[in-house]
């Protein structure tokens, strides 16, 4: 496990709403660089909206959101976030290395970086089958290599092992692990509070609001459980 | 912008419908069946040579709207186009990539509709069948950048396809395909005026009647390509990096 060192991203009293309900509510943050830091929280608690604003795809009512020292959303960032949607956003009627390739060229890159994103997502045997004829797991894993093709400095995954079976969510932490300690900022959401225990540091997410923000040792030191999911319900309790 | 990002993204396009074998027959048969009918139905050279002409036009128009409004459609509900937008490519090298494999898919469909016209139809004009080729692909980039702007008011593909009868029949009932526009009530003729597939029209029935190239078929053919202009610049304006 790894430190805190500088921060990727900051947010001072940032504020998103959508559809005239408040989602983020005087937010403010840092997450740390090279590190995997877990978004935890139920489902519908603001953490896709949370992660939409890093990715400058979202409008924000107020405050600011900072990303590798540039406002989120500038033209500079786009070549270092990568960003893995809930759903898997590639083209189901391309194969797995046309999908690959092609998000590869969008930042000038070519095969030789396209194969190896697909071999560390461990589709390389798939390579050359559609999209849709995948499952759902080697689907947002093909999404995935779409977005670490470029090697991006700060890579947000929202989601990524939903729906997964426990070998292929384990090798899946395993390539975040390994993509942190190449010097990757990793944020990465998840409802599963089994998959905290993977990150360096977890922000616990509760309607728009962090209710904790620190290492799993520190989760567990404070609420007296080794059980992550016992910790977080004891959070909530305890507001 | 970029060249080569153009570029790929046209050839990703071209990937996608290369695979999908279904729309590419419906898109190559379709044009010279439909005129085979037309030719059959009407039972005369004259009447079919009137209005084959219009008709070479008004299809690359339909089916390349259809085309793009739908794929459009698709690439905004999977999430692909929001992806595309957090990359370093521009909003123009999209509606630039699918232009360039739409005109080319539209370029083809017209060649195949104008080759059966003229050597198994008898199809005659005055002016040259290229020019007729000419003008059907400038209604085919028309009709594209129409859809690649009308895609942005559909939220599922059951709307983008009603948009049809909705922009496309006014713009054939009053182009001029049935009855003269200059016949028409004053005030219908204006609103004909405004509708990009009236000038189609008018620079297909000018390749009918001229042997040579005129310059009210340029200034026609100028008119289609500022709507599509027109449009695609509305199509990018639609395009957003962030939404609410």
């Amino acid at each position: 496990m790894k430190t805190a060192t500088s921060a990727a991203i900051e947010t001072h009293d940032l504020v998103i709403t959508r559809g005239g309900r408040t989602i983020i509510d005087g937010l403010n943050t840092h997450i740390a660089s090279g590190i995997i830091t877990g978004l935890l929280g139920p489902s519908g608690c603001g953490k896709t909206t949370f992660m939409r604003g890093i990715v400058g795809a979202q409008i924000i009512t107020s405050g600011t959101i900072t990303v590798l020292g540039q406002p989120a959303g500038s033209a500079a960032l786009r070549k270092d976030i990568g960003y893995v949607t809930q759903e898997a956003s590639v083209y189901a009627d391309l194969t797995v290395r046309d999908n690959v390739r092609y998000f590869a060229s969008l930042y000038g890159l070519k095969a030789r970086e396209a194969n190896r994103a697909i071999e560390d997502v461990g589709l390389t045997s798939h390579a050359d089958l559609l999209v849709s004829n995948l499952s759902g797991g080697q689907r947002s894993r093909a999404s995935l290599a779409c977005a670490i093709v470029a090697t991006p400095q700060l890579l947000i995954l929202d989601e990524p092992t939903v729906g997964l079976d426990p070998v292929l969510r384990r090798e899946l932490w395993q390539r975040f692990r390994a993509l942190a300690e190449s010097g990757t900022t990793v944020l990465v959401s998840s409802h599963v509070m089994d998959e905290a225990a993977h990150c360096d540091r977890l922000l616990l997410m509760r309607e728009g609001a962090f209710i904790a923000d620190e290492t799993p040792a520190d989760v567990r030191a404070r609420t007296g459980t080794q059980d992550l999911e016992e910790a977080f319900l004891r959070l909530i309790e305890a507001q | 912008m970029s060249a080569s990002i153009t570029l790929n993204t046209a050839k990703r396009v071209a990937n996608q419908l290369r695979r999908d074998r279904r729309t590419l027959a419906i898109v190559f048969i379709i044009p010279p069946i439909l005129m085979t009918l037309m030719r059959y139905v009407f039972n005369s050279e004259q009447q079919f040579d009137k209005l084959a002409l219009p008709m070479l036009g008004v299809f690359p128009f339909v089916i390349m709207f259809l085309l793009t409004s739908v794929a459009m459609l698709r690439e905004r509900t999977s999430g692909t186009l929001e992806r595309l937008l957090c990359t370093p490519m521009s909003k123009l090298d999209i509606l630039l990539g699918y232009g360039i494999t739409f005109a080319t898919l539209a370029a083809l469909q017209a060649a195949i509709a104008c080759a059966v016209s003229y050597w198994f139809l008898g199809l005659d004009t005055a002016g040259a069948a290229s020019s007729v080729v000419i003008v059907a692909v400038a209604n085919a980039i028309l009709g594209m950048a129409l859809g690649l702007f009308v895609s942005a008011f559909a939220q599922t593909e059951f709307q983008a396809v009603q948009f049809m009868p909705a922009v496309v029949l006014p713009q054939l009932l009053l182009c001029g395909l049935f009855t003269p526009r200059s016949s028409m009530a004053p005030w219908l003729e204006k609103i004909s005026n405004v509708l990009p597939l009236s000038y189609a029209v008018e620079a297909l029935n000018e390749v009918g009647v001229h042997a040579d190239w005129t310059r009210t078929l340029s200034r026609n053919l100028i008119v289609l390509l500022g709507f599509a202009l027109a449009f695609l610049v509305l199509a990018a304006a639609t395009l957003r990096r962030r939404t609410p």
